[in-house]
């Protein structure tokens, strides 16, 4: 397999054309995804457009960008201008958005190559793909197995070859979460280093687009492409993401890495605890001060996100109401058309989040509910707080489990959420993390390491996942 | 203001708050860079944003921050830090199924604005919100209950509106009507937005409750629909009336929404509050706070304009009148006309009345000094009153001299022998008349007034004149 | 903490949020928001009152963009996507009433 970087680096230096880099990924692409279901959409054609002209830029002598020739793979959820942008959900099927998000606008400058829309729980919600209204997507290790979620096709697609790189969205760890499952690298960044614009809101405040890829290295350069303020998104932190690629070489002597007390017991498979342990003792190897962490208020992170990730994606998924766009399930009246186009557009997990979001905004529960999840989300922001007081970074699994089976856990809604327990405080807090593939289970499934820094620490991150990975 | 002033039956008064949204007159909208014109063909101001696309996020049009901070400040209210929240309701108009809108940490807080009359009106607060779209219904009359369909136009959606939020402090549909008036008035002086009624670009909400006086606030309803200061005066009155009809009846009101019906004169029920919606507000995930500074407030401030209320002080003052007097020349904007002249050594008095009677708005080209001298001229009795009106006209269309239009109109004032010369003569013109005038009888005096002033084209100072024919009869 | 979460409690989220639900559906979402609800209650004995509330992760305020026109879409492409339209407007079967 060819990373990125090698093939940036190849098409720039005339060594490979972008149309033979594309053509192989989409061969790779026929072979397997009737098996893997990994996108919704293959853009063979626009993609084969997309290379000939990144070839002709060459051939006319001009700056080809970091990610020339790169094939690229895009989550569901991110609009692109004049192809078909569903969130893997019947309310959106056949919408073709009039813009592209601020993130495919930079692949595109960067000279990537967007060979298609990857699958999804619908809107973003779940764990295991399980929830896409167009089928689930199959892990690539292992086709009985889900791929994790929610961004399982673009998980998938990263780990079956399809493209180097892909991107998803992570608000409770739907990025973290499928990397570890699938074996490959996942980044959720500090909030605001990515602009949102484009990609379609499940959770406002915890939402955040980051890389897939097969090395840290791939996945620092694809962040470094799409990350740094932008004017569309007033959540977007007003400084450049700077150079990542460049820290990655450092190595770990003298940092200290904490490893979360509260996110490595009880809950946790013992085959994955067992390779967050030996992944702190490669640490330790490599110079690092490993030490125990608690961050005691991450217990309540669970129970905070099924609150407050609800109740903004009950508001955001209010306009899906059948009068301007996507699906329209016709009635005597307005009301009676908006009620009957959601209750055919949306699937369960989707109106489950939705009604408990209601619930918890609604007259007479907002301070029990949300406020509260409020108030305890800045209790874990202080906690990580205190944490990088003694350590740089944390060290957490990504997943309590490797990939499981399709259907084991779609029957109770909470034995669900609760795959995200690791993943969602980092959301909570707006803190980057990672997952980096640190072997296999007992069922010879991929495990991730969850590497955990404060805002903005994407460099120290990343430094620690090329430690991990290299001591593998 | 007593029961009987406000019209109402028995000692029932009528306890009024608006609530007025005025469109602010941006170059764009509230969260996106789309024009905000009125009158645009349907949906041609539109962009992902203002049209609630999936993925589009709102950034705040720092104009809009601006515009209503200012006008804010000009309510003397206090600009607080504020946050955008969510209001969820669904309607078709409204594209993203909730409004953005300061909700309990809005901008501007706690001010209030002085009637003409003196009444001063507490304002709650001035928040920051977006407007919807607008529907046309179709069929059944453009009725919206009986319409066949209807159609949405996203051009007004988005468009910065600032909501002032008035305290239940007026008694009339009168005090209504004059805090409309004043605060459109204020709007314009600050010029945040054309303030139109008859557009939309300004619309006001009137709740209504009726008590004894000294009583507790009745319970209110919520007129909709009021677009002109007629509609607001009608409608108020209407809901007064209806409202202590119910309780004289020994029924109680209803908090409900109604809609004022221009045509029929009534208000209808729209829907009650006990059916009201749950809006579920929450802080807007995609917007951050907004933290004027000191500095910030402190510009604004010294760049306000002179606000009416103030002006109508100043005039009142420098011309020992009240500001009620006052308020035809500041709404006229002639006030700063009139306190130059005053300035300049003119009679007070008689520059109000010019100002009052005899001169529009164009009149601001008028130069002050020149006005001065003109009324001194008039009071010092070398104009007749009618002369002096002619040469003020004059005096605005050309630009020329008091002094030189008068002499150029041969104005001059006749000296006391001339105008004795002119009684003798209208005596013997009409020696039956001057009996019955030496008898006490005024009425013919006007005949020897009217001799005086055909001979002399009316250049002759009719008091003076009558003074003379007074003296003469030994009166 | 609030009651646990009735059927007539989701049944009157389910009217808000525009959804319909068949009386199975009633019955298996009360059990399953009950059952995240009650997991929720493990925040019940934390002491918040006096920690303020998140909104955002990342500080910042006074975010602003200049008044400044920018392009704006295509009616017909917007149009395009309306699963109704008419004389360049959106189409919707009778509202029945203004909005709230």
């Amino acid at each position: 397999m060819t990373t990125a970087v090698e093939i940036a680096a190849a098409v720039r230096a005339g060594e490979r054309t972008a149309r033979e880099v594309l053509d192989e990924h989409l061969a790779a692409i026929d072979a397997r995804e009737p098996e893997l279901h990994a996108f919704n959409l293959v853009t063979a054609d626009e993609a084969r457009a997309t290379a000939d002209a990144v070839d002709a830029a060459r051939a006319a002598g001009h700056d080809l960008g970091p990610l020339a020739g790169v094939p690229v793979a895009l989550k569901d959820n991110l609009c692109t201008r004049g192809v078909p942008t569903t969130c893997s959900s019947r309310i959106l099927d056949g919408w073709r958005p009039p813009y592209d998000a601020t993130v495919v606008e930079r692949l595109a400058a960067a000279g990537a190559v967007v060979v298609g829309k990857t699958n999804l729980d619908e809107f973003a919600m779940g764990s295991s793909t399980e929830n896409s209204a167009f089928g689930p997507t199959r892990n690539p290790h292992d086709p009985s197995r889900v791929p994790g979620g929610s961004s399982g096709g673009s998980a998938a697609a990263v780990a079956a070859g399809f493209a180097p790189l892909s991107l998803g969205s992570d608000t409770g760890g739907s990025i973290r979460q499928p990397a570890a499952l699938c074996g490959v690298v996942g980044v959720k960044p500090t909030y605001g280093t990515v602009s949102r614009y484009g990609l379609v809101a499940f959770a406002s405040s915890l939402d955040q687009i980051g890389p897939f890829a097969t090395t840290v290295e791939d996945a620092a350069l694809l962040l470094e492409v799409i990350g740094g303020h932008d004017p569309l998104d007033s959540t977007s932190i007003p400084q450049p993401v700077g150079d990542l690629r460049g820290q990655l070489g450092r190595g770990v002597e003298g940092l200290r890495v904490g490893v979360v007390r509260e996110l490595t017991g009880e809950g946790i498979a013992p085959d994955v605890a067992r390779r967050v342990r030996e992944a702190a003792d490669a640490l330790a190897a490599a110079g690092a001060h490993v030490t125990e962490s608690s961050v005691p208020a991450a217990v309540y992170g669970l129970s905070a996100y099924y609150l407050i990730a609800p109740a903004e994606a009950s508001s955001n998924l209010a306009r899906y109401d059948g009068v301007r766009y996507g699906l329209r399930v016709d009635a005597g009246n307005t009301p009676d058309m908006n009620e009957a186009t959601r209750t055919e557009g949306f699937g369960d997990e989707v109106k489950r989040r939705i009604m408990l979001g209601t619930y918890a905004l609604s007259a007479g529960y907002y301070d029990a509910y949300y406020g509260k999840a409020q108030r305890v989300r800045t209790l874990i922001i202080r906690d990580f707080a205190a944490a990088y007081e003694d350590v740089d970074v944390l060290l957490s699994p990504t997943s309590p489990t490797t990939a499981f089976a399709f259907g084991d856990k779609t029957a109770d809604p909470l034995t669900m959420y609760l795959n995200d327990v690791c993943t969602i405080p980092s959301n909570l807090a707006g803190d980057p993390a990672v997952s980096v593939p640190f072997g296999t289970g007992d069922d010879g499934l991929p495990v991730g390491v969850q590497v955990m820094a404060p805002a903005l620490q994407e460099g120290t991150m990343l430094r620690v996942a090329a430690a991990l990975e290299a001591s593998r | 203001m007593s029961a009987t002033e406000s019209g109402l039956p028995g000692d029932w008064e009528m306890v009024v708050g608006l609530e007025v949204h005025c469109e602010l007159s941006t170059a764009t909208k509230l969260f996106c860079g789309c024009p905000n014109h009125f009158g645009s063909e349907p949906n041609t101001n539109v962009c992902p944003v203002c049209l609630g696309l999936p993925g589009s996020l709102p950034v705040l049009n720092a104009a809009a921050v601006t515009y209503a901070m200012r006008l804010g400040r000009a309510l003397h209210c206090e600009v607080r830090p504020s946050v955008f929240a969510r209001k969820n309701y669904f309607y078709p108009d409204m594209p993203k199924d909730y409004q953005v809108s300061q909700y309990d940490q809005p901008t501007n807080v706690d001010g209030w604005l002085e009637l003409p009359d003196g009444t001063r009106v507490g304002i709650e607060r001035a928040h920051i919100e977006e407007d919807t779209g607008k529907s046309t219904h179709v069929g059944g009359g453009g009725r919206i209950h009986e319409a066949g369909y209807s159609l949405v136009d996203y051009n007004r959606a988005g468009v910065p509106l600032v909501e002032i939020v008035g305290r239940p402090d007026l008694r009339t549909s009168e005090q209504a009507r004059q805090y409309v008036a004043e605060l459109r008035a204020i709007i314009l002086a600050v010029d945040v937005s054309d303030a139109k009624m008859e557009e939309g670009s300004m619309r006001v909400d009137a709740n209504v409750s009726v008590r004894r006086p000294g009583e507790p606030f009745g319970t209110r309803c919520e007129i909709k629909n009021l677009n002109s200061l007629r509609s607001l005066g009608r409608a108020i009155d209407y809901e007064a009336r209806r409202q202590i009809a119910l309780l004289e009846a020994g029924d109680r009101v209803v908090q409900q929404t109604r809609h004022w019906d221009e045509a029929d004169g009534r208000t209808h029920t729209l829907r009650s509050k006990e059916e009201a919606e749950d809006y579920r507000y929450f802080a807007e995930p995609d917007l951050v706070p907004l933290d004027p500074t000191a500095d910030e407030v402190a510009a604004i401030d010294d760049a306000l304009p002179a606000l009416p209320a103030e002006r109508r002080h100043r005039l009142a003052e420098a011309s020992g009148t009240t500001p009620a007097t006052a308020a035809i020349a500041v709404e006229r904007g002639l006030d700063v006309l009139a306190l130059a002249a005053i300035d300049a050594g003119g009679p007070p008095e008689r520059v109000l009345t010019h100002v009052e009677h005899n001169l529009g708005a164009e009149a601001t080209t008028l130069a002050p000094a020149a006005f001065a001298r003109l009324v001194q001229m008039e009071t010092g009795g070398e104009l007749t009153a009618t002369q002096a009106k002619q040469v003020l006209a004059e005096m605005v269309e050309t630009g020329a001299a008091p002094d030189e239009i008068a002499a150029a109109r041969g104005f001059e004032a006749m000296d006391t022998g001339a105008l004795e010369a002119l009684v003798d003569e209208a005596i013997a013109a009409d020696p039956a008349a001057w009996e019955k005038y030496q008898a006490g009888d005024d009425k013919v005096a006007g005949a020897f007034v009217g001799y005086a002033m055909k001979a002399t084209r009316g250049q002759a100072d009719g008091k003076a004149f009558t003074a003379l024919l007074r003296a003469r009869a030994g009166r | 903490m609030p009651d646990p979460i009735s059927r007539d409690d989701v049944a009157h989220v389910a009217d808000l949020a525009r959804l319909r639900l068949t009386d199975d559906e009633l019955d298996h979402f009360t059990e399953q928001l009950a059952a995240v609800l009650d997991h929720a209650r493990d925040v019940e004995g934390l002491d918040v009152a006096d920690v303020p509330p998140t909104a955002h992760p990342y500080e910042l305020t006074n975010v602003l963009r200049p008044d400044e026109v920018r392009p704006t879409l295509d009616r017909d492409e917007v149009l395009a996507e309306a699963p109704a339209a008419e004389a360049g407007q959106f189409r919707v079967p009778p509202v029945l009433g203004e909005a709230p």
